[in-house]
């Protein structure tokens, strides 16, 4: 007993206070800052790289590096609030820049403020995901981030839950879960990409054994880019949603 | 059958090609563990099936080779003389369709889950429990589904490849290293050592030590983080509450170290074809060793405290026991073979120059085979690991200026096989590699330890109550996404 309040006592206090105004560590590859000129797209993995205008398309990106090294007009900058509720937000060009960015990229619906403001719960459907988004989602629930302080939590039942968050590129194994698991949920509900896979199937978009139809039959809510993506990204994209 | 060392390669003629007979014979007589058992497409629609077996104590690997014409389609299979190839054979047949003929239990393994028929109890005390793909927490998705006999567990049938991706076909279209970590996002770094180290041999590059010793100091770093966080997960387990909250903070501060030496909690783009891309200065490694030993004090303590109390150790000990002798038949790798008192650890039976140089030696365990083994297995382990890691960080102040990067040509050797094992956290990560005539990648073959270590968690929970199954499955942590591929 005594030895558990000593360690209770060491711990001190743990969590972030400021989530909004947290800061992550300058060598955090995140938003990135383009200066028009040329790169050569070919040294993306994942085909987020576009020139003409030199563009960045944060869905497709896994912020690996490796055209910032390339390419003095690319540099990825720690600003980690990526979230958009529209998938061509997410192309960042030369015009972009953060703040501006992190003021327009998500559309506030009066409806999503009222019904989800104070409580959100939200089932995970790992569709193939690598473990990655799923570890730094379980993160976000520690004490740490504590996101339950905000009333968001991930529940067990669809049941229960008020939208899906999404990892992984939709395998077609995963497709009918998937399918039941969304139609599981009373409306109203929402839907959450989480991570490059999810967005746009990232480094697996050309796999023979994805299937993403899903995403063509049901609306998306939120996009919320990173590989993985960071608790503090993922917590700030919803709380920016829903408040 | 051909001798090779780990981190070579060969030229893919000079593998013999056996009839299969012989290759049979071959393999049972030399009775060794395998580590790889897949087919290549070859002319003709013919199928040439390799067979890679480790010799733990003499660090020698073996391979050989058969192949099969378009018309032959079995063989009489080799898991009923030796159990641990049955996962090895159900893939192969799902691969290649060559059926090993009298398999006990020739399930798919990646694919028409759907049209399973799942091995049933009859009786009037036996019910089912079926759960997934989705499980309740936020976690991979595979089916598990239970036979019971009221609380206790008769039987756990595991059904995996929800994850299917399609890697090893990815692989050849579009290597990258971007690709590898994206294989089990929990083994960032064994998995990209592996694949870099693959690449690195077939364009006949030799790193810098600096880059070597940076690798593998990330991959201490892996350990160490995925073992406090599994720490934590067993303490949440158990509803002790304290264990989870104090190693969920500990294991922050150690991703959070690697996101300052690479940008990333994972270590994502750290390594890189022909070395690494972050340099761990000076000041970044005083910075984490001070961190580190905040949290070797941490855990310490928590583990400790844990040990002491009745109530922890009532849930741990006894629980998902699996003895050395069903680990061993059943082909179990790394920790959690570990843990039952199978001492496989590739980093000692196949090492590189820096064991003997940095002289680290390989830890006795007292092993239970349970999951307070598979606990303290864990903590025995992050404190090696911290140990390794001070010694590597020594070492990496005395090779301060070399280069963190070795360029060569993009060609790959021709009709060669690579092949790299790198001991991941939870176990041997094994990459074989063959290129064709042009130098292109022609095959590409993965193996993640959870591919072994599956059916253990199956065998473990037998007799069990089923409500400690969520104990048992956190105490082993297998990956969904490295065996589905």
């Amino acid at each position: 007993m005594l030895d558990t309040l000593k360690s209770r006592i060491f711990q001190g206090k743990q969590y972030i206070k400021d989530i909004r105004n947290a800061s992550i560590k300058e060598e955090f590859r995140g938003f990135p800052v383009i200066k028009e000129g040329e790169c050569d797209s070919s040294i993306c993995p994942t085909g987020a790289l576009k020139t003409n205008p030199l563009s960045i398309d944060m869905g497709k990106c896994t912020f690996c590096g490796v055209c910032e090294r390339a390419c003095e007009n690319i540099k990825l900058s720690n600003g980690f609030k990526l979230s958009s509720t529209d998938r061509n937000k997410l192309i960042i060009t030369s015009e972009s820049d953060y703040e501006t960015y992190t003021k327009s990229a998500i559309e506030i619906k009066e409806s999503i403020v009222k019904t989800f403001g104070h409580s959100l719960k939200l089932r995970q459907v790992s569709a193939a995901g690598c473990n990655g988004c799923e570890m730094e989602l379980n993160a976000c629930s520690n004490v740490n981030f504590d996101m339950g302080r905000f009333g968001i939590d991930f529940v067990a039942s669809p049941r229960h839950a008020d939208g899906i968050v999404i990892t992984g590129p939709l395998s077609e194994n995963m497709t009918f879960a998937l399918e039941n698991c969304y139609n599981a949920v009373p409306n109203p509900k929402i839907v959450i990409l989480c991570g490059a896979c999810a967005i746009s199937g990232g480094i697996f978009q050309n796999s023979e054994t994805l299937n993403r139809e899903f995403l063509e039959k049901y609306p998306v809510d939120l996009y919320i880019p990173g590989c993985p993506v960071h608790p503090l990204t993922f917590i700030n994209g919803i709380l920016s949603y829903i408040h | 059958m051909l001798k090779i060392k780990n981190n070579t390669k060969i030229n893919i003629n000079e593998i013999p090609i056996l009839q299969i007979k012989d290759f049979r014979e071959e393999i049972i007589s030399l009775n060794f563990r395998p580590i790889g058992f897949f087919g290549k497409s070859s002319e003709n629609d013919s199928v040439r099936l390799f067979a890679v077996l480790a010799d733990d104590k003499a660090g020698d690997i073996y391979i050989s080779s058969t192949k099969f014409s378009a018309d032959e389609k079995s063989y009489e299979c080799l898991t009923k003389e030796i159990p641990a190839f049955h996962i090895f054979e159900r893939e192969f047949y799902e691969q290649f369709g060559v059926e090993p003929l009298n398999h006990p239990w020739l399930k798919p393994v990646r694919i028409n889950q759907d049209k399973y028929e799942f091995f049933e109890m009859t009786g009037e005390e036996v019910h089912q429990v079926a759960v997934g793909p989705i499980h309740a927490g936020v976690i991979e998705p595979g089916h598990f589904r239970f036979m019971c006999n009221g609380e206790t567990v008769y039987h756990l049938e595991i059904m995996l490849g929800y994850q299917h991706r399609g890697i090893e076909e990815l692989m050849l279209i579009s290597p990258s290293n971007q690709l590898a970590e994206s294989i089990c996002g929990d083994s960032v770094i064994a998995y990209n050592t592996a694949y870099s180290q693959i690449m690195e041999i077939l364009q006949d590059v030799t790193i810098s030590d600096r880059a070597q010793l940076i690798r593998k100091a990330a991959l201490e770093m892996e350990r160490m983080a995925i073992h406090i966080g599994d720490l934590g997960a067993i303490a949440g387990d158990i509803a002790y509450l304290m264990g989870a909250s104090v190693f969920g903070a500990t294991r922050t501060l150690v991703i959070n170290t690697m996101l300052e030496f690479c940008g990333s909690r994972f270590g994502r783009g750290l390594i890189c074809t022909g070395g690494v891309n972050y340099d761990f200065t000076e000041e970044k490694l005083n910075q984490a060793l001070k961190t580190f030993e905040k949290v070797i004090k941490d855990v310490e303590r928590m583990v400790n405290t844990m040990l002491k109390s009745s109530t922890v150790m009532s849930r741990l000990e006894k629980t998902g026991t699996i003895s050395m002798e069903r680990a061993k038949e059943a082909g179990l790798v790394g920790m959690a073979a570990r843990a039952a008192g199978v001492e496989l650890d590739s980093r000692f039976d196949f090492p590189d120059k820096w064991m003997s140089e940095l002289k680290i030696e390989k830890k006795k365990f007292k092993a239970t085979g349970d999951v307070n083994a598979r606990f303290k297995l864990r903590y025995k382990e992050i404190l090696q690991s911290y140990s390794m890691i001070k010694k590597i960080f020594a070492k990496l102040q005395e090779c301060k200026n070399q280069d963190l990067f070795t360029s060569a040509s993009n060609n790959l050797s021709q009709n060669s096989l690579a092949i790299s094992i790198v001991e991941g956290w939870r176990g041997e990560v094994v990459h074989i590699a063959m290129t064709d005539g042009n130098g292109n990648l022609s095959r590409y073959k993965i193996k993640d330890p959870s591919f072994n270590n599956w059916y253990g968690l199956a065998l473990a929970v037998r007799n069990n109550g089923v409500s400690d199954f969520p104990l048992c499955n956190k105490s082993f942590n297998l990956s969904y996404s490295g065996n589905d591929l």
